[in-house]
């Protein structure tokens, strides 16, 4: 019988070793867009803007054009892209703190003027690149740097759902939210990204996919702990699912 | 289009960007500035060119960031609040060396303050006025004219050094009419092979950034802007000097306030005082050494602005040794009448050499 | 030459716009101008000025403080203005407007000018004062040829607001022969 190879690294994904946090799920993100990228055969007309935080690493690891942009802008930067070269595939990378903070007003925007990119968005509930910090994202109670005795909505508000809220805006086409933390869910989270590449190859307007991700890092606990606790936490607040999926290009 | 036509010095910037090949603008409503948003949401439609209104100027200066990045010639325009809110993309453009312009049709500041003319924002224009060791080319026309052919030197410019460039005005100018000569040529954009377009099959892929982590690097990029700046000192200092022989006292002043200096030297002559004029026009890269040459020759400096004194600093900085230097300040939308200008001038002709000191 | 006028007066008056034909025709007279407007809080109702500056020579300060002429459509705009006129300037008021008695400035021999009657009266449109004015003005100051400025007025509007241009004419004429006449009379 003649050996036949089944899985190997996604061709846009370059030959770098990641530094991501062991448990951390940056790195599955990293290898979906890859495949997204590679089936489409798009690499030659994909631009990643990542924004600030652990998303810097993307700089370095997928084998695309890459565009920096301050934190919290990348949509506003994707947007400047995709209005130059229309014909290209534009996708952001973002985390807690960079969409759902500093840069809620530029994705709602995004998103409400139905731009026709791709927002990924990393949810882990903490600012992980400094330090663990209380994110819009971090649950109730959950204890962080930055709130030592537990998120408490009098002080703190409650946590945002994104995906919910995007949701609800004439401009998106797609919206959803998958996990990483099994291998059920990175199978959904697979199809959702290339169902978001797919629908902006066709013009449909904004897609956005949500990942639930584990910072066990930050989280202090191991990544076994970590990924039980997205189970028993995370997903009864954040649940999955496909919150829209528009069939046409536009509203009208 | 050999005629000449009157024109607001907002629509005259507006058609020197689409002259220059500009066809991206995003931007945010604020007054003084809004003819300029409104005549293009019309003006680029009309040749196929994006025009966004966007949520907030910090959106704005980023989507900019990413035309630029993407290769295309845009640009943004606003007012002191909303100049200030760009900063950090400015400084994001300046690190990552994308070219772009950006307006400030000035207000009153600091704060809300008001909508009359003011040129209080020297200081954050020439200086960087984000974080980090950068600057961006600023020019400051004093006509409508000006307006019209600025624009496109500063896409130039900007093009050239791949650096944000920054036109400062006020609402003098950008209210003002006066006649205009529009040019015939379209400009064309260079190519620019360090643009973002997707990465074709065997090259590879580029990266458009400000970060630079690893030991060194941050210290080379510092120093490799440092060389732009040098060069545009030496190549791309622009000024405009009409000196006397035997100038008794030099006029510096820049922007709409030479104006009234310009108005200020007719009369002087005409009482048969020696008086010389300079008005930098690239006020960074500043014309220094221009500066320097023409305060030899008359000793005597009297520098007239709107605002408590800030291109004040560079006059200071760059005058010849020995000369003495009074400062005319009008801040808060005042303006210095060309009799209040030629009354100090007078005065300093009159007076020994007072070195240094300001008239409020 | 040089010539720097201030027109004021309300919004809505049509102060901006005959402020614009004056520098218009100033420019087809191949001279230097400049036109600066100075708007009131608001568009309407608010007060409105705008100074025109014209010159033979490379034209300074596109504001003055010393005009030579003042068109005032307003009693606020005449006690604002009237008083900073140049000794020998001009100064054209609305009459129809303005009360005569707040005219302070004996020594411009101002020739009392009703504009809004003579619009409404002479011309047909009451909506034509302003352009009664600037005829006057023109009368008064001979800065720029009235050939100039009807040449501008036919090239100054398009579509539906060219039906008017007729009665912009004999408007503008209609002022000038009232200001001539005035003068005239007071020798």
């Amino acid at each position: 019988m003649k050996l036949q190879k089944v899985f190997a690294r996604p061709a846009s994904l370059a030959e770098i070793s990641f530094h991501f946090c062991p448990g951390c799920h940056h790195g599955i993100v990293h290898r979906l867009l890859g495949e997204a990228i590679d089936t489409y055969g798009i690499r030659e007309k994909t631009i990643g803007v990542p924004g600030v935080g652990c998303c810097v690493f993307l700089y370095d690891y997928l084998d695309i054009d890459v565009c920096e942009a301050p934190h919290g802008r990348a949509p506003a930067v994707a947007t400047g892209f995709k209005r130059v070269l229309p014909r290209n595939v534009v996708f952001t990378y973002q985390g807690d703190g960079d969409l759902g903070a500093i840069g809620m007003s530029e994705v709602v925007h995004t998103a409400n003027r139905g731009e026709n990119i791709t927002v990924i968005f990393v949810n882990n509930g903490v600012y992980g690149m400094t330090g663990g910090q209380m994110a819009p994202t971090t649950l109730l109670g959950q204890q962080t740097t930055t709130s030592a005795f537990g998120r408490d909505f009098h002080r703190d508000g409650y946590p945002i759902r994104m995906t919910e809220m995007l949701a609800t805006l004439e401009g998106v086409a797609f919206a959803a939210r998958v996990t990483l933390h099994n291998a059920a869910g990175v199978k959904k989270a697979r199809k959702a990204v290339m169902k978001a590449f797919e629908m902006q190859l066709n013009n449909m307007g904004f897609t956005f996919v949500e990942f639930i991700s584990a910072c066990p890092t930050n989280w202090r606990l191991s990544p076994e702990e970590a990924t039980a606790r997205i189970d028993d936490e995370v997903l009864p607040y954040y649940p999955l699912g496909i919150y829209k999926e528009r069939k046409s290009p536009d509203y009208l | 289009m050999s005629e000449r036509q009157m024109m607001k010095g907002s629509v005259a910037l507006a058609e020197g960007a689409v002259a220059a090949g500009c066809r991206y603008y995003f931007g945010y409503p604020i007054t003084p500035q809004n003819d300029i948003p409104e005549y293009l949401s019309v003006r680029l439609a009309e040749v196929d060119g994006v025009f966004i209104q966007a949520e907030s100027e910090i959106a704005s200066i980023n989507m900019l960031l990413g035309a630029a990045a993407a290769g295309a010639r845009a640009m943004t325009s606003s007012s002191g609040p909303g100049i200030s809110l760009m900063q950090e993309g400015l400084s994001y453009m300046a690190g990552s060396e994308l070219p772009g312009l950006a307006v400030n049709i000035t207000r009153i500041g600091p704060g809300l303050g008001g909508i009359a003319p003011s040129q209080g924002d020297y200081f954050q224009a020439t200086r960087g006025g984000g974080h980090g060791d950068y600057h961006v080319i600023v020019l400051a026309p004093n006509s409508v004219q000006e307006m019209y052919d600025l624009t496109i030197k500063a896409f130039e410019l900007a093009d050239k050094y791949r650096n944000p460039a920054l036109i400062l005005a006020d609402a003098i100018l950008g209210q003002m009419k006066e006649p205009v000569l529009l040019h015939d040529a379209p400009q064309r954009v260079p190519g620019k092979e360090w643009a973002l377009k997707g990465a074709p099959v065997g090259l590879p892929t580029k990266r458009i950034k400000s970060l630079y982590l690893k030991d060194d690097e941050m210290e080379k990029h510092n120093w490799h802007l440092f060389r732009k700046y040098s060069q545009m000192r030496e190549e791309d200092t622009m000024v405009e000097a009409d000196l006397d022989e035997g100038m008794e006292v030099l006029l510096v002043s820049f922007g709409s306030c030479s104006r009234m200096v310009q108005s200020a030297v007719r009369m002087a002559r005409d009482r048969g005082l020696k008086v010389g004029y300079i008005r930098p026009i690239s006020l960074f890269p500043f014309p220094g050494d221009a500066l320097r040459e023409a305060s030899e020759k008359a000793g005597k400096v009297l520098t007239v602005e709107m605002n408590t004194g800030q291109m004040w600093d560079d006059v200071r900085l760059n005058l010849a040794p020995g000369c003495s230097a009074r400062l005319l300040a009008r801040p808060g939308g005042g303006i210095p009448t060309p009799g209040q200008i030629l009354e100090e001038a007078e005065k300093m002709i009159k007076a020994g050499d007072e070195v240094a000191k300001s008239i409020c | 030459m040089y010539y720097d006028v201030i027109l004021s007066g309300f919004g809505g008056q049509g102060i901006l716009l005959i402020g614009d034909l004056l520098a218009h025709a100033a420019m087809l007279e191949g001279l230097h101008v400049t036109w600066m407007p100075s708007y009131g809080v608001e568009m309407r109702g608010g007060a409105a000025n705008c100074t025109v500056v014209i010159s033979s020579e490379k034209i300074g300060s596109p504001i003055t403080d010393e005009p030579c002429g003042l068109i005032a459509m307003s009693n606020p705009s005449l006690l604002k203005f009237q008083g900073k006129v140049k000794k020998e300037g001009l100064m054209v008021v609305n009459t129809s407007l303005v009360d005569s008695q707040l005219i302070e400035r004996g020594d411009l021999g101002t020739v009392p000018l009703p504009a809004n009657e003579i619009a409404y009266q002479e011309v047909g449109e009451h909506k034509m004062a302003n352009i009664v004015m600037l005829g006057a003005f023109l009368a008064g100051s001979g800065v720029v040829s009235m050939e100039k400025v009807e040449e501008t007025v036919d090239s100054f509007f398009e579509g539906g607001k060219r039906k008017n241009i007729p009665l912009m004419v004999k408007a503008l004429r209609r002022g000038f022969q009232h200001q001539k006449e005035g003068m005239e009379h007071a020798g």
